[in-house]
């Protein structure tokens, strides 16, 4: 690799005194400067010395033994998202490096602060094809936000103190430091300096006030404006900032599945969910605001269904950290670069104090009738077959949108994120971006171990609980306070909707045949109640919250049943389908 | 819109794995690279990446952002083909002896303005720099005497203005001493 110091970085933090040791020893002992005290990994040959070394400092660093690389990364998600603080995680070369690339393409596309220290082959074997050896960096790069390979322990403190440094700052991601064997063996004197700036890297663009000005003055103006808020306002932990921007101007405001959360569900002025899935409401009238302002969000394709046909009468404004967003999806009439949370202070200063009531009842109106043809059926089946909304109903009653709701992928996600009650920010976990089944039980680990004092419901699907399922052998060593929740339909679910809706009713290898889950969870140590009839479903789901640690639970519910409202793909977000 | 040639430009680290990193935007949009040259620029310790694409302007713009998100990479820019000041370099290799049949092939050269390089007992190589159409048509010209060998160099170009994207970059790192 090239050097490190041509990227001159200006450290403000006081060095430590220099001390002569181990690389793998350095390693450590960085983590503990970065206040990390939880690191999910999975050990191996060339990873054995930093294993070593953390064994020296178990009180400290509590490592968490995944039962598959996967996940591992997957908790390290869970536990960053929950915490809002930088996920860790550890794997050896060849395969357990391989193994965590899904995670991290998922940390890439959801904007989630990770390192992944991945142990390699001794640099003098590197291009030999040895034993266990890939090219992590050359894998890992158009998945990661920086990646850099370590091959003697001098460069580990820059390296490390780099790599926590890009994750978290700016619009966050993960990031890969590769370090070979031999740099974790060698022996240098040890001095480490936080980073706090690198030189070609603008993690937070200058705030543009005049932009800010055209976008207040848009907003005073504007009859019909609306906000689309994402994930952008968690990370920039402008919640509170949010909240009094749009109370101030009274504008109807509707969540990206990564934003659920940045605002509690019941305030007046949270009209519901956007996308394929989303609510009714936000979808249709996404095409009649006269001024459309995103914030923190970036117009991913379920959000916007057909380009050609979304929002085009609308004036946009754009409140975006990442330049690269503004006008890759929706072009922005006026993009306002910077911090979710100095943007919308400065925004707020400006507009008038305004309200909607007119634009808001029609929003409310769109709610009612989706209440009448969706919801209330969905929350209240007339029919004996259990449905998801009803036991996501009961959770809500129970905790009273208190819990932490991580979900999997599929059609439990998509009810889970439609009708779960939210109070707290940091509160939704889903694999939004990537879609990646099997993240639901190992991220619900890394929530709980991440944020111990709340309560947290991994709700997952009968197909990617399978995906990840050895994780409960995870829960058995580590003992999070998880509670999985099996929605099971016996098919993959959301899938078969699919065949349904669109290929004809060819149920093509969506059936499942699965194995005898209740067997299972016992096998795996962990209490576990099944769900067949209405009338078991309140007291198993009270016994499941209340209950002080892991829990598993499984409800049968309906085999066939879908998820409304739709937007079919290639639609526009106005042809949103209610059945 | 449109696809037109642009040249892009990247003022960056100079450290192993950006090339990849860079190439791999545009695998990701399969955008064909016509021609990538990396080389030290006018500021100390900063590298510069010349790459030469047909695309459409909102295609462009969109790459040159995700170039410039890269951790490593001090700015990104492109130019239209008007804007820049750019050459290629052509080397063609043909037998001795077609310049012993009489002096069609000097006059070639003469016309083209291109250069004998060396002259060997066996081989002559003959250098040209311009616009791909001129190095192509030195080459269209020198074929019915036999090419051995014909090598083109990727497009380098500088922008036709004074100051061009690199004076942001110095203007930057003056922030930074
Ligand atoms: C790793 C991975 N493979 C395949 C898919 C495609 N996919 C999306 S949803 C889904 C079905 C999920 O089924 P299940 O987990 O049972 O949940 P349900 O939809 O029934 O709630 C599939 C296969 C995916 N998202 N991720």
């Amino acid at each position: 690799m090239g050097t490190l110091e041509a990227t001159e970085t200006k450290n403000k933090t006081a060095p430590s005194a220099p001390e002569r040791i181990k690389g793998s020893e350095a390693i450590v002992r960085i983590l503990l400067e970065e206040g990390v005290d939880t690191a999910f990994g999975y050990p191996g040959g060339a990873i054995m010395p930093v294993y070593d070394a953390l064994y020296d400092h178990q009180e400290k660093i509590k490592h968490v033994l995944a039962r598959h690389e996967q996940g591992a990364i997957h908790a390290a998600q869970g536990y960053a998202r929950a915490s809002g603080k930088v996920g860790v995680c550890l794997a050896t070369s060849g395969p357990g490096a391989t193994n965590l690339i899904t995670g991290i393409a998922d940390a890439q596309i959801d904007s989630t602060p990770v390192v992944c220290i991945t142990g390699q082959v001794a640099a003098s074997l590197l291009g030999s094809d040895a034993f266990q050896e890939t090219d992590v960096i050359g894998i890992s790069m158009p998945v990661t936000k920086w990646n850099y390979q370590v091959t003697s322990a001098a460069e580990i403190p820059e390296a490390l103190s780099k790599a926590f440094y890009i994750a978290r700052s700016g619009r966050p991601g993960p990031v890969v430091v590769d370090i070979t064997k031999n740099a974790q063996f060698e022996e240098f004197d040890f001095e480490y300096k936080k980073t706090t700036h690198i030189r070609s890297y603008v993690p937070v663009p200058k705030l543009d006030m005049e932009k800010v000005k055209e976008a207040a003055e848009a907003i005073d103006n504007a009859k019909r404006p609306y906000i689309l808020f994402g994930q952008g306002v968690i990370l920039g932990n402008a919640e509170k900032e949010f909240k009094t921007f749009i109370e101030k101007t009274g504008i109807p405001s509707a969540w990206t599945i990564m934003g659920l959360s940045a605002l509690e569900t019941d305030h007046p002025l949270n009209v519901g969910m956007l996308g394929m899935h989303g609510n009714y409401g936000p979808n249709l009238l996404t095409n009649e605001c006269d001024v459309l302002i995103a914030i923190g969000m970036r117009f991913d394709d379920r959000v916007t269904g057909n380009l050609d046909k979304y929002a085009k009468q609308a004036k946009v404004i754009h409140l975006e950290i990442d330049p690269a967003e503004i006008d890759k999806n929706v072009p922005a009439d006026i993009p306002v670069l910077g911090d979710a949370k100095e943007s919308l202070i400065e925004l707020t200063k400006l507009v008038k104090p305004n309200s909607h009531e007119e634009w808001l009842q029609r929003f409310r109106d769109c709610d009612a009738m989706e209440q009448e043809k969706v919801i209330k059926e969905e929350l209240n089946p007339n029919t004996e077959i259990l449905s998801m909304g009803e036991v996501v109903r009961i959770i809500n009653e129970k905790t009273q949108g208190d819990a932490i709701i991580v979900t999997d992928v599929g059609q439990h996600q998509m009810v889970a994120c439609r009708y779960s009650k939210f109070t707290k920010s940091k509160s939704n976990i889903t694999s939004g971006g990537l879609g990646t089944m099997g993240f639901g039980l190992p991220a619900g680990i890394g929530a709980a171990l991440g944020a111990p004092d709340r309560t947290v419901i991994s709700i997952v699907g009968d197909g990617g609980l399978q995906m990840t399922i050895q994780e409960l052998a995870t829960i058995y060593q580590t003992k999070p306070k998880v509670k999985v929740l099996l929605l099971n339909n016996e098919f993959l679910g959301m899938v078969r909707q699919w065949q349904q809706l669109f290929f004809d009713k060819r149920y093509s290898s969506t059936e499942m045949i699965n194995p005898d889950f209740q067997t299972l969870a016992k096998g795996f140590y962990i209490p576990t109640n099944k769900v067949t009839e209405r009338e078991n479903l309140e007291a198993a789901i009270e016994e499941f919250i209340d209950y002080d640690g892991a829990y598993f639970l499984e409800v049968m519910v309906g085999k066939e049943n879908n998820v409304f409202p739709m937007v079919p793909s290639g639609s526009g977000v106005a042809e949103i389908r209610l059945e | 819109m449109e696809k037109q040639e642009f040249t892009i430009t990247a003022y960056t680290e100079n450290h192993v794995g950006l090339l990849h990193r860079i190439t791999i935007i545009f695998t990701k949009r399969k955008i064909n690279i016509e021609s990538l040259t990396t080389s030290e620029s006018e500021m100390e310790g900063v590298h510069r990446f010349t790459i030469a694409v047909t695309e459409t302007e909102e295609q462009v713009q969109k790459v040159v952002k995700q170039i410039e998100k890269h951790v490593e990479v001090l700015k990104a820019g492109y130019y239209k083909k008007k804007e820049v000041v750019q050459q290629e370099l052509a080397l063609y290799k043909i037998p001795t002896e077609s310049l012993t049949n009489g002096l069609e092939v000097e006059r070639i050269v003469r016309e083209h303005n291109a250069r004998f390089l060396t002259i060997e007992r066996d081989f002559v190589v003959i250098e040209k720099s311009g616009y791909k159409r001129e190095t192509k048509a030195l080459f269209d010209e020198l074929r019915p005497f036999g090419i051995n060998e014909f090598v083109r160099s990727g497009r380098i170009a500088v922008a036709r203005q004074q100051h061009g994207l690199g004076h942001d970059v110095e203007e930057m790192l003056m922030a930074e001493a």
